[in-house]
């Protein structure tokens, strides 16, 4: 009797699930890499893969389509013009798990999702930047003290 | 009705009962970046890497 087994239940409510789902898929897009559960990340990876693959059309249709389940408008713009865009070449298998251990409290399998076409921590900083002159002077005061504090940190040991 | 004819012995019990508490130990395989013991299909704890590529950032200890 395999009542029960079409999808995997993640022990909540329907609202519940498709408020977590929504929220874990959106995270995925904003971030583009998320850390969670093997489980819950399974869940939502045919979900973010299928949005990826509409969001390669961009139209008033399925913007709408998309925006049912994205409640961010940035993500979303996000979503149509920067990730399906890098994602042209690639027929599918536009993310990735990677499992990392087990979570110490309740020994849950934790893992990786990630966007394959995702950005590496270099071109992020590359891009940042070059947004405006008044954001490069505050990042450089911020991280001047920073550079310090772990010098002096260094010599302390 | 059928009826034990003696009685079990301590021994017989305990034995009976380890028979079945065998611990197995876990199938190991090796990073192939830094060479430690790790469960297959997994990111390596100890130097972060992952199929050749480094994938989370680990704390070095020394």
């Amino acid at each position: 009797m395999r009542h029960k087994v079409g999808f995997k239940r993640l022990d909540v409510k329907e609202s519940h699930r498709k408020a977590l789902k929504r929220s874990l898929i959106t995270s995925l897009f904003k971030y583009e890499r998320i850390e969670t559960t093997v489980v819950k990340a399974k869940a939502v990876q045919g979900t973010a893969e299928k949005m990826i693959t509409r969001a390669k059309t961009d139209s008033v249709h399925n913007r709408r389509i998309i925006a049912k389940d994205i409640n961010d408008k940035a993500v979303l713009a996000k979503l149509f013009t920067d990730i399906a865009v890098r994602s042209k070449e690639r027929a599918g298998g536009y993310t990735r798990i990677l499992k990392i251990g087990f979570r110490p409290n309740d020994a849950a399998e934790m893992a990786i999702l990630e966007l394959v076409d995702r950005k590496s921590a270099e071109e992020k900083k590359d891009e940042k930047p070059a947004k405006s002159s008044a954001k490069k002077t505050a990042v450089k005061a911020e991280k001047k003290p920073a550079v310090t504090e772990t010098a002096a940190a260094e010599s302390a040991e | 009705m059928a009826v034990p004819k003696y009685k079990v012995s301590k021994s017989k019990t305990r034995s009976r009962r380890a028979a079945n508490m065998k611990l197995e130990r876990p199938v190991l395989s090796e990073c192939s970046t830094c060479g430690s013991k790790i469960p297959s299909h997994r990111v390596c704890p100890k130097c972060g890497f992952y199929r050749g590529q480094q994938v989370i950032e680990t704390e070095k200890l020394d």
